[in-house]
Parts: structure tokens; sequence; C-alpha cells
């Protein structure tokens, strides 16, 4: 039927064409190339050793959900956390597909429920606060996830950001010449008093890589978006450099690679050292630099604020 | 062809053949965020769709922090 295209490595009809690397595969060919590129990406930068216990941070999207399957594949083992943020029925659907994902599979899946713990959720959140949806949500799920994986005697937080999502943080941070994000946005971070060891064992594969994994593998993920990010500014970076890649492939991959490589290096000693700067918030006990934790200021916040319906968000922001 | 889209979700006729990377340039889709599947099968670039094929065109990109 595609005469014209054969995998590069068995010459069988290939499923994807993969312009970075300038080449077409087959369905086996092209996991065991994704699988080279987490293996890899552990290797070089020394993510994951064989003995850590890993939590996963799974939102049920098919960044997590591969990141999971490649590390079970690849013989780590790994848990599952999965933080219910209440943005309506896109909340429910995501837990739905994490929880079926964990199932199918025997794998444990550790759920906290923001609205049932802490009595907010991102939409009330987003308001409460008047900042972006984002902004409260991103500063929920960092502190759960440090506080699941310390709580559970995890010794890895791994995420599922993948090439695309570290090319548009640095984008965005380079616009902008944030010296200090620029210094943190690595692989991996160490583990330090108070925060596990957080890694990225996806950076070397693009988003239509992930998301190929998952239909190839037959992994049933959400697809559709959350609802409220629509028109933020990372999607605008993602865009910019996707029309980049269109002109010149391989482009997005050695923004971020070589930035990694050549340019963090540089940056290292102008990490601010601010561990002595922290000391335990009064209220949960995690690091903090004032008296009381940003997260523990949301709960107070977000919980106290009358519940926001996730649609007042969406119309609010177009 | 049927060609099912998302963001707004919605279905598309397509009268003929057409090669992937011409209908994604077509739609003005880029093929670095897009996935085309038929029959649960993704397909290349310089796959050819049939005029009586059922396709879905996948969006990859996620937002958020
Ligand atoms: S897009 Fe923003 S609000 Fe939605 S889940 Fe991601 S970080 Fe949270
Ligand atoms: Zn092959
Ligand atoms: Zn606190």
């Amino acid at each position: 039927m595609n005469p014209g295209s054969k995998c590069r490595t068995c010459r069988q009809p290939a499923i994807i064409d993969l312009p970075r690397h300038n080449a077409n595969f087959c369905a086996e060919h092209f996991l065991e190339l994704c699988r080279r590129q987490v293996i890899k990406a552990i290797e070089h930068w020394k993510l994951l050793e064989r003995d850590d216990k890993i939590l996963v941070a799974v939102s049920g999207g098919k960044d997590s959900l591969a990141v999971w399957d490649l590390l079970i594949e690849l013989g780590y083992q790994a848990d599952g956390l999965y933080v219910g943020l209440g943005i309506g029925d896109y909340s429910d659907v995501s837990g739905d597909y994490a929880r079926r994902f964990a199932a199918d599979r025997g794998l444990k899946l550790i759920e906290i429920s923001l609205r049932g713990e802490y009595g907010y959720d991102i939409p009330t959140a987003a308001k409460a606060t008047r900042r972006v949806p984002c902004s409260a949500c991103g500063l929920s799920k960092r502190h759960l996830f440090d506080k699941a994986a310390l709580d559970g005697g995890y010794t890895a937080l791994v995420t599922g950001h993948n090439l695309d999502d570290e090319a548009a943080v640095l984008l965005g941070n380079t616009m902008r010449w944030e010296i200090d994000y620029l210094a943190r946005q690595l692989p991996k971070l160490e583990a330090r008093d108070g925060f596990p060891k957080k890694v990225k064992p996806l950076v070397r594969l693009t988003e239509r890589e992930t998301a190929a994994w998952c239909v190839v593998r037959g992994i049933d993920y959400l697809v559709d978006e959350c609802p409220i990010a629509a028109g933020n500014k990372h999607l605008g970076y993602k865009a910019t450099l996707n029309a980049m890649e269109a002109e010149s492939s391989g482009s997005k991959a050695a923004f971020y690679l070589n930035f990694v490589e050549r340019m963090a290096p540089l940056l290292a000693g102008h990490l601010k050292d601010d561990r002595e700067a922290l000391r335990e918030c009064e209220q949960c006990g995690s690091p903090t630099s004032g008296d009381v934790c940003a997260f523990c200021r949301l709960v107070a916040t977000a919980s106290a604020h009358e519940r926001v319906p996730v649609e007042l968000i969406m119309r609010g922001r177009r | 062809m049927q060609v099912h889209l998302r963001n707004p979700t919605r279905v598309l006729e397509i009268e003929g053949r057409r090669k992937v990377h011409a209908l994604l340039t077509e739609l003005g889709l880029n093929r670095e965020s897009h996935l085309v599947i038929r029959n649960g099968t993704l397909v290349p670039g310089d796959g050819e769709l049939d005029a009586t094929d059922v396709i879905e065109i996948r969006p990859v990109i996620s937002g958020g922090a």
C-alpha cells in the first residue's frame, strides 16, 4: 500500500515517519528507537538506579502513561500517583484512564483528591488567587508529588515531561533570560532535604513520539486537552518551535539537548543556593523560605472560597 | 474519505485519495503536532489514504505546567 515508505531497520512497511531522524520505522523498530532514547537519557544523565523505588506522576495523558509503561518494560519498579485536580469532567475522565491503565497491568496507583483532602479544586484556586489556573495547579502538583514521594519512601519522582515540554519551557525562560530557572532546567534534580530526586526520562522523545508510543502499544489515554489550558503561553511556545521544526528538522532537539550539554554547565555556578534559607513550614513541615509554605497558603485561600465551576474559568479565559 | 478531527471535535468529508502529508498541508496542520490513524494503526507521511477510508487526525500537543 505504501511502496515508498519502508522501515529503516528491516525494510518492512513503515507506520511512522520521523523527519528528525530522517527515516521511517515499522511498529517494532519504532518502539525499539523509543526504548533506546529512554535508556540513553537514563544512562547519560544517570537519572535512575536499578534499585530506585520510583513514583511516577500520572495524569492519564499520553506522556505519563508512556513513561510508566516504558519504565516497567525496562524492568524498573514503579508505582503511580494520580492527583484529582477537580477540573470538571476532564479530571473525572483522566482519572479513569489512569486507573484502567494501572488495573490492567496490576500496577499500584496512589490517588489524592484536592477537593476531598484539601477542600479545594483548581478552578476555585484560580479564582481565589486571581492567577492563571496553571499556576495554582503547578504549585499543588509539585507539593503533593514531593510529599507523596517522601511519605511513601520513594527514591525517585518521575514525570512524563517530553522534548517539546522542555524545549517550550526553555524558550520561555530564554526569552526572558531567567537565569535562575535556566540553571535548574535539567533532566535530573538531585534529592535534597525535603525534596525527592526528580527525573524526566522522556526528554529525548518528542510529543508526537510519546503519543505514537501509546497508539502502537495500545495504551488508551485521554487525548482531549485540559479545558483551561487553551491559549496559555506554553502552547504558544510549542507552536513556535514546531513551526521552526517544520522548516528545519531536528532544530527542537538541538535547541534543548545542546542547552543541557553546553549551556547548563556554564550556568551551574549561578544556581542560587537557597538551602540555608530554607526551614520547615509551620503547618506541614515542608521546606520553605517563609514561615508558612506557598502550598499551605494556597490551601487556606482556596478552601475558604466558595466553589467555582470549571465553566466559569473557561469563560473567563476566552 | 471521512476525517475525524479534534479541538473542536468535527468530521470532514474529503473527496478522492490523498497522501498523508498532502492532507495535513491541505488542512493547515503541522505534521510535528499530529498523528494520522486508520483502523487503530498509524499511517506515515507518504502513506496513501483511500477515498473510502475513515481516519483520525490526532493532535499530540498538551499544555500546562
Ligand atoms: S493545563 Fe494547567 S490547569 Fe490544566 S492540568 Fe495542566 S497545569 Fe493544570
Ligand atoms: Zn522495522
Ligand atoms: Zn506548608
